[in-house]
């Protein structure tokens, strides 16, 4: 049996310890926000918060992961929120599919760096492809969000 | 929870049945003025689009598949401006799979094209009725109201919401006649409406193919022969079933359709990694068949070889031979362009749950009744028994016109007797796809002493698009060829040829389809000619579009060189084109009409290190009237990506008949750090509308090459830039 936090709700699952986080939160648990897109770390369309740091969930084992806080896209953390509500401000995704990914990974950043400069978007977001091409407005975005941030 | 669910029955009952109008797609909505829109009490339905309830709440119906295009907004949109309904009252079903829909196949970037017309008169007729109901129930003339934001209005400034007009209106006949509203009132139309469904795309609640789920449903992974066509010889599941969670193995054999499942080895499991899991540990023995032996890059020197001689011509005027022979310059170039996968973010994927002698599926399709009829065939049962919901699609690019993996979910529900979720690796995505095809051109182009362009050959030798519906065609279908053909050069003697190209793959159609590489080589060769004639690219480039003329494209939507010159020159223009720009940076190029869409593209690019970095890109499209700017500029944005991925990685290769790639790690995408900032400029006109989603895509990496030429000296004229370690 595996404890999993996720999204500040306790979940006891019955799996195979080696099975990726990214199965055990579609399959399992049943939140299907958390995307597969390549199952070897290539898109980050799997990307899920670890102790608030963007990971790749089809990469993570369940069982290195017991006890730790998991925020998926269903999450409500706060950069989370502001970045979602950016997201449908400058209207980004198109089939929408690598957004949560794309998101989780922006609040990641947020959460390490008040105040990201274009490079530092750059090697935070490079490790998530968008196939419909939505890059500069995701990078509009978190700038928009930063400077909102740090205005309050 | 914003799933896309099925349109409620009931919604369509009056019109089932009625006879096609013969309008565009044959679609049935083109009610007669005798038949009587009967709805009851509490709702509205006129026609096949539109319900409106009593409580004022407006269902708009999107027939056709959300991947991205936008669709869901844009055409639904069309809908409520002529209605003059509140688009903060709109929301949008989508269509199951059904012929009386009309076309419902979401490709060659015709949604817009298509139907526009049709939702205009979707929301018009709805609009006329809602007046004439309200004049009844004042007793006033018509003429005296007018429908404004979700309200008829009268004259003596007294209104009535939409919704409280129900009862009356259901009790009234169609209009014969119907009247549209003046352009310049719209207010949905020609504006920058957000995606309705951007909330859920955001919170992660939209539900995609994947994330459909049916109680006691099973997950299957497929092991397919790693060679096109092969076949299963023999495998041991041992291994497999020991796997927790790997509940049994079966074969399936392939169907030969040009969309049936290829067939193979089926891991039938309680949870998708058990089935991923377990489909590794199978120990299979294939037959591989007759393309065991296909190698791309012998291909690719077998068809270089055969642009180099004649070949079958598609196209001549004057005479080509009499040209060179004559000319002051000749210039000859040879491309070579590779397969292409794909790799939508989300694999091809299919819920299914067949019962008894009737069958739903749940489906990421971009061809809902293709899906419908290959399900009925494959369960030797009517379509009327097979119910297609259409999910959110997570990209399809034309991989999800093809409903082979859905039929592969019907063949396991059907053996299993439960509901099953067939899902892709994105290993068998990028091996086992209907691949982008691949190609050689030979060009040939002759100068006269001032640079004028005297003589003209173009040579294609590719795989066909056919060869997947014929098998064994290894000639272009006429409009593969034409898309050479019609350029619309003035050029007095001219000649398109084609060589003989057998598939040893699927081949299938991939966004922008043969402009990838028609408009590849067209607007490299005649950048190439700019060069040869001492002339700058782009005055050359209006020069040889030449005259205001209709290019003979034998289509009903003509082909304006006027509107092709144009959008070149505003590319230029927004550009700086002719300022100079940072040392080590340059401008590169190219113009191209697809999809009844004129596009062009300049692109900013600098060299450091020898590795390309593209800057900015300057694209205009003129699309005729623009439905929704914001999906446009985003389709913009997202095309010039797609050309860059293309440009910079895009390779697929076969070795010993198996696909040498395997995932994104080495079949590469563009990423952020490489993107560049796209300025989208978008003409305004009130001509019919054409496609976006495709058109452009084929500027961008010829105009990365141009630029690199400029910059370098150096001609690169085979793709992808990788192989010269160049990004």
């Amino acid at each position: 049996m595996t404890t999993l936090f996720i999204n500040k709700k306790k979940h006891t699952i019955d799996v195979d310890p080696e099975m990726p986080l990214l199965w055990a939160i579609r399959d399992i648990i049943g939140l299907t926000g958390t995307k597969f897109g390549c199952g070897i770390g290539a898109c980050g369309a799997c990307k899920v918060l670890v102790d608030n740091v963007a990971t790749y969930s089809c990469l993570t084992p369940v069982e290195t992961v017991a006890g730790k806080n998991i925020t998926t896209i269903e999450g409500t953390t706060e950069n989370l929120q502001l970045l979602q509500k950016a997201w449908e401000e400058f209207n980004i995704p198109q089939c929408g599919y690598c957004q949560p990914g794309q998101l989780i990974t922006a609040a990641s950043l947020l959460n390490s760096n008040k105040n990201p400069s274009d490079t530092d978007i750059d090697d935070a977001m490079s490790g998530n492809i968008c196939r419909c091409g939505t890059y500069q407005r995701i990078k509009s975005a978190i700038k928009h969000t930063a400077k909102l941030k740090n205005k309050h | 929870m914003n799933e896309i669910q099925n349109l409620s029955r009931r919604v369509f009952i009056r019109n089932v049945g009625l006879a096609s109008g013969g309008l565009i797609l044959g679609c049935n909505y083109n009610l007669l003025a005798n038949d009587i829109a009967v709805g009851s009490l509490t709702e509205f339905n006129p026609n096949l689009f539109v319900q409106l309830n009593s409580d004022g709440s407006l269902i708009i119906v999107a027939s056709r598949s959300e991947m991205g295009n936008g669709v869901r907004t844009s055409l639904t949109s069309v809908v409520a401006d002529e209605m003059e309904a509140d688009w903060n009252k709109v929301s949008v079903k989508q269509a199951v799979g059904d012929a009386k829909y009309g076309d419902q196949n979401t490709d060659g970037s015709r949604s817009i094209v298509g139907f526009y017309e049709t939702m205009r008169k979707m929301g018009a007729m709805t609009r006329m009725m809602l007046i004439t109901a309200a004049a009844k129930k004042w007793q006033v003339n018509e003429s005296e109201c007018s429908a404004q934001n979700h309200f008829i209005i009268h004259t003596s400034g007294k209104k009535i919401g939409f919704g409280e007009l129900v009862d009356v209106v259901t009790t009234l006949p169609v209009p014969a006649n119907i009247t549209y509203k003046d352009p310049k009132d719209f207010k949905y139309i020609g504006k920058n409406l957000k995606s309705i469904d951007v909330k859920d795309f955001a919170n992660g609640s939209a539900v995609f193919g994947i994330d459909k789920r049916l109680p006691n449903m099973k997950v299957v992974a497929i092991a397919r022969c790693p060679v096109a066509f092969g076949t299963v010889k023999s495998f041991d599941k041992t291994a497999a079933m020991k796997i927790k969670g790997v509940e049994d193995v079966i074969e399936f054999p392939r169907i030969e359709k040009p969309f049936g499942p290829l067939g193979g080895v089926a891991v039938i499991a309680s949870n998708t990694w058990a089935a991923f899991k377990g489909k590794a540990a199978l120990e299979i023995q294939w037959n591989y068949g007759k393309n065991e032996g296909y190698n791309s890059e012998k291909y690719m020197a077998e068809l270089t070889e055969r642009v180099h001689t004649a070949g079958k011509v598609e196209k001549e005027t004057g005479d080509v031979n009499k040209a060179f022979g004559e000319a002051a310059k000749v210039v000859e170039s040879t491309f070579q362009l590779p397969h292409l996968a794909h790799a939508p973010m989300e694999v091809p994927n299919a819920v299914a749950w067949v019962q008894g002698d009737s069958c739903e599926v749940w489906v990421p399709t971009q061809s809902p009744q293709d899906a419908r009829d290959e399900v009925a065939a494959y369960l030797s049962t009517t379509v009327d028994k097979v119910t297609v919901n259409v999910t959110f699609l997570g990209g399809g690019f034309g991989r999800k016109s093809k409903p082979d993996y859905i039929v592969e979910a019907v063949m396991v529900s059907k053996t299993i007797k439960a509901p099953v979720q067939v899902v892709w690796t994105r290993e068998d995505d990028i091996k086992h796809g209907y691949y982008h095809t691949v190609s050689a051109q030979y060009m040939k182009a002759s100068l006269d002493a001032q640079g004028n362009v005297s003589g003209w050959l173009h040579r294609s030798a590719f795989p066909s698009i056919m060869s997947t519906f014929q098998p064994g065609t290894d000639y272009p279908a006429g409009w593969e060829a034409g898309s050479a053909a019609d350029v619309p050069f003035e050029i007095k003697n001219f000649k398109v040829e084609s060589g003989q190209a057998p598939a040893m793959v699927r081949i299938g159609w991939m966004r922008s389809v043969i402009n990838i590489l028609h408009g590849f080589s067209i607007n490299v060769f005649a950048d190439e000619l700019a060069y040869a004639a001492k002339q700058d690219p782009l005055e050359f480039r209006l020069k040889l579009i030449g005259s205001d003329r209709i290019q003979d494209t034998k289509d009903s939507i003509k082909y304006d060189t006027a509107r092709l010159k144009n959008v070149l020159k505003l590319a230029a223009k927004n550009a700086n084109y002719s300022k100079p720009l940072p040392k080590g940076h340059a401008y590169g190029l190219a113009v191209h009409y697809s999809f009844y869409s004129y596009v062009a593209s300049v692109v900013e690019v600098s060299m450091a290190d020898d590795k390309v970095k593209v800057h900015n890109v300057y694209t205009v499209i003129d699309c005729g009237t623009a439905v929704n700017k914001n999906t446009i500029t985003a389709q913009l944005e997202g095309a010039a990506v797609f050309g860059m991925s293309i440009a910079y990685y895009g390779k697929i290769t076969a070795n010993d008949g198996a696909i040498e790639q395997n995932s994104y790690s080495d079949y590469r995408m563009i990423r952020m750090n490489e993107a560049p900032k796209v300025h989208v400029e978008i003409v305004e006109s009130t001509d019919r509308p054409t496609g976006v989603g495709e058109p452009g895509v084929p500027v961008i990496a010829p105009a990365i090459i141009n630029a690199i030429f400029k910059l370098t000296g150096k001609r690169y004229y085979n793709l992808p830039l990788s192989d010269y370690d160049l990004v």
